[in-house]
């Protein structure tokens, strides 16, 4: 049986997705207006296109350096987790005993703890060892990402027959080149999971890189986004033109990796 | 692979530092901290429960954590019902459904901070303009009463998280037995009748999964408190996890603080836990 197509739902669906983006097109058009303007009309376009927000956004955010931050942080925390979490997760689910499962029972476990509960002692340990700075903030993610990691890794590793691995060992591969050669490209789907919600999570961060990063020029996105704001407060214009600035690389991943994204989010939130 | 081997030891090393180091030992610290007068800088005597005997007299503490109980109610009903309906509209007969999920869908993407500043905008400036377009008086003041705040923040979670849950509402929807529904529609079953009987109970497990995520990500929110209402006016709008905050890095008292992340921490891990425990009594069923 064929769906029939109702076009009252298809109406319902088109209004509530143009209220869904409204909050983006004030956002935008407004960015192009004046101080003036924004107090005359918030809601029509603006009179005329002009870019003069923009430039003094984009010097005031730093914002060529701060995308920077924010990719190097995100992409280097992501890369660890995956790599990290995935041989983890490999060797709980090959090496079955009980310290395995006590093990990904701690990783698990660890999940439940909400961040405001370790941030107090974790930024006083960190800060007598000098580790405020974006390596030590990066080696936290490592330590905050790895248990939602792990535990979608060892779900996937358990749907991957062993007798793969015994294969490789008995044409002479070691541990090393057996999970990276054979066991991990296997695990592409889940990786892309992981990566997806790793991604998201660490590029949208503000609290933890607000404690961790304190020089300035190593700021995030988020971060610089707040000291901007609280600068610009009553200047709409200029705090607009930012924020837009803000959301342009997230709205170009989103373009570019749309399914796997939902896919990602979908199958992370389920499992 | 064995535990005697070196090989299990050297692929958990890195995750096994890393969690040791950033959570466990600072949970574990925090909660000998909670039991001292610790400052941040002066370590501090042993004071016994008095941080958690001062915490339940503490007003403030007190109202962060009842508004925060609060909004997470509000939210997650809202949010899930809102969440629901657009999952049944886009796996319902339309066309544009693919363009409609990726639409619903991309509050998510966007951190926090970034949405509740959009939205601080949209509040002060836009509803004011447009209450006085259209001459309501209720549209000025956004976000300077608690009220106002309150609902702020609703509305602004629910915008953000619908497209989250109708994400995985449509997972269960999707894997539902076409066959089911069809043969109702042959057997003359309503609309209402279909959804009452064969959707909802099919979709019953989604349920769980998505009450129990926006409750654990309404009652930690942070970042959209901040930039959006700043726990202002007058800190009636302030949500346990900035709460915490302001005690720990504005007040430095850093162990008094650190006894109301205990307290944060052992009801967040008890919502977690009633869902694994009411995960685990289905599975048993089925």
């Amino acid at each position: 049986m064929r769906k029939k197509w109702d076009i009252k739902l298809e109406v319902l669906g088109g209004l509530l997705a143009l209220l869904w983006l409204a909050p983006f097109y004030l956002m935008f058009v407004n960015s192009f207006k004046s101080k003036k303007e924004i107090f005359m009309d918030t809601i029509s376009l603006p009179a005329e296109w002009n870019f003069d927000n923009y430039i003094t956004a984009f010097e005031e955010l730093d914002f060529m350096r701060t995308l920077f931050n924010s990719l190097l942080i995100t992409i280097v925390s992501v890369v660890l987790i995956i790599v990290f979490s995935a041989m983890a997760a490999y060797a709980l689910s090959r090496a079955k005993s009980k310290l395995s499962t006590v093990l990904f029972f701690v990783f698990v476990a660890a999940m439940l703890i909400p961040f405001q509960s370790v941030m107090i002692p974790l930024v006083t340990v960190f800060g007598q060892f000098e580790m405020l700075n974006r390596g030590g903030l990066i080696f936290m993610y490592l330590g905050f990402g790895a248990s939602l990691s792990i535990f979608l890794y060892h779900g996937a590793l358990n749907n991957v027959s062993r007798s793969l691995d015994e294969a490789a060992t008995i044409d002479g591969a070691n541990r090393w080149q057996v999970f990276w050669y054979i066991i991990f490209p296997i695990l592409k789907p889940i990786t892309v999971t992981v990566a997806i919600l790793n991604i998201i999570w660490i590029w949208n961060d503000y609290l933890l890189p607000s404690l961790v990063i304190n020089t300035p020029g190593s700021e995030t996105i988020p971060l610089k986004m707040f000291f901007f704001f609280g600068e610009y407060t009553k200047q709409w214009h200029l705090a607009l033109a930012g924020l837009t600035l803000a959301i342009i690389p997230v709205i170009i991943f989103y373009f570019i990796a749309q399914r796997e994204i939902i896919k990602g989010v979908s199958d992370g939130a389920v499992k | 692979m064995r535990t005697k081997d070196l090989s299990y030891w050297l692929f958990l090393a890195p995750v096994l530092l890393a969690l040791t180091l950033v959570v466990i030992v600072p949970m574990l610290l925090g909660v000998y901290y909670s039991f001292t007068s610790w400052n941040g800088i002066v370590t501090g005597e042993f004071v016994g429960l008095q941080n958690y005997i001062d915490l339940f007299k503490d007003e403030r503490f007190l109202d962060s954590l009842w508004f925060t109980t609060k909004f997470s109610i509000v939210s997650v009903i809202l949010i899930n019902i809102i969440g629901l309906s657009l999952a049944l509209l886009v796996t319902g007969r339309v066309r544009s459904s693919k363009l409609l999920r990726t639409t619903f869908f991309m509050p998510n993407l966007i951190g926090g901070l970034i949405l509740g500043f959009i939205w601080q905008f949209i509040f002060i400036k836009v509803f004011a303009s447009v209450g006085e377009i259209i001459g309501m008086e209720s549209l000025q003041g956004w976000l300077s009463t608690t009220d106002t705040g309150f609902w702020g923040l609703v509305i602004l979670m629910s915008w953000q998280m619908a497209g989250y849950i109708m994400v995985i509402y449509i997972a269960y929807l999707e894997g539902m037995p076409k066959e089911l529904l069809e043969a109702s529609e042959i057997d003359g079953a309503s609309t209402f009748q279909r959804f009452r009987y064969i959707v909802f109970p099919l979709v019953a497990p989604a349920f769980t999964v998505s009450m129990f995520l926006t409750l654990s990500n309404s009652f930690k929110l942070y970042d959209q408190n901040l930039s959006l209402t700043g726990g202002g006016p007058y800190n009636s709008t302030e949500m346990v996890a900035m709460e915490i905050f302001k005690t720990a890095f504005t007040q430095n008292a850093f162990a008094y603080a650190q006894a109301k992340a205990v307290i944060f921490f052992v009801i967040v891990a008890i919502i977690a836990l009633v869902q694994v425990y009411l995960n685990k009594r289905k599975e048993v069923e089925m």
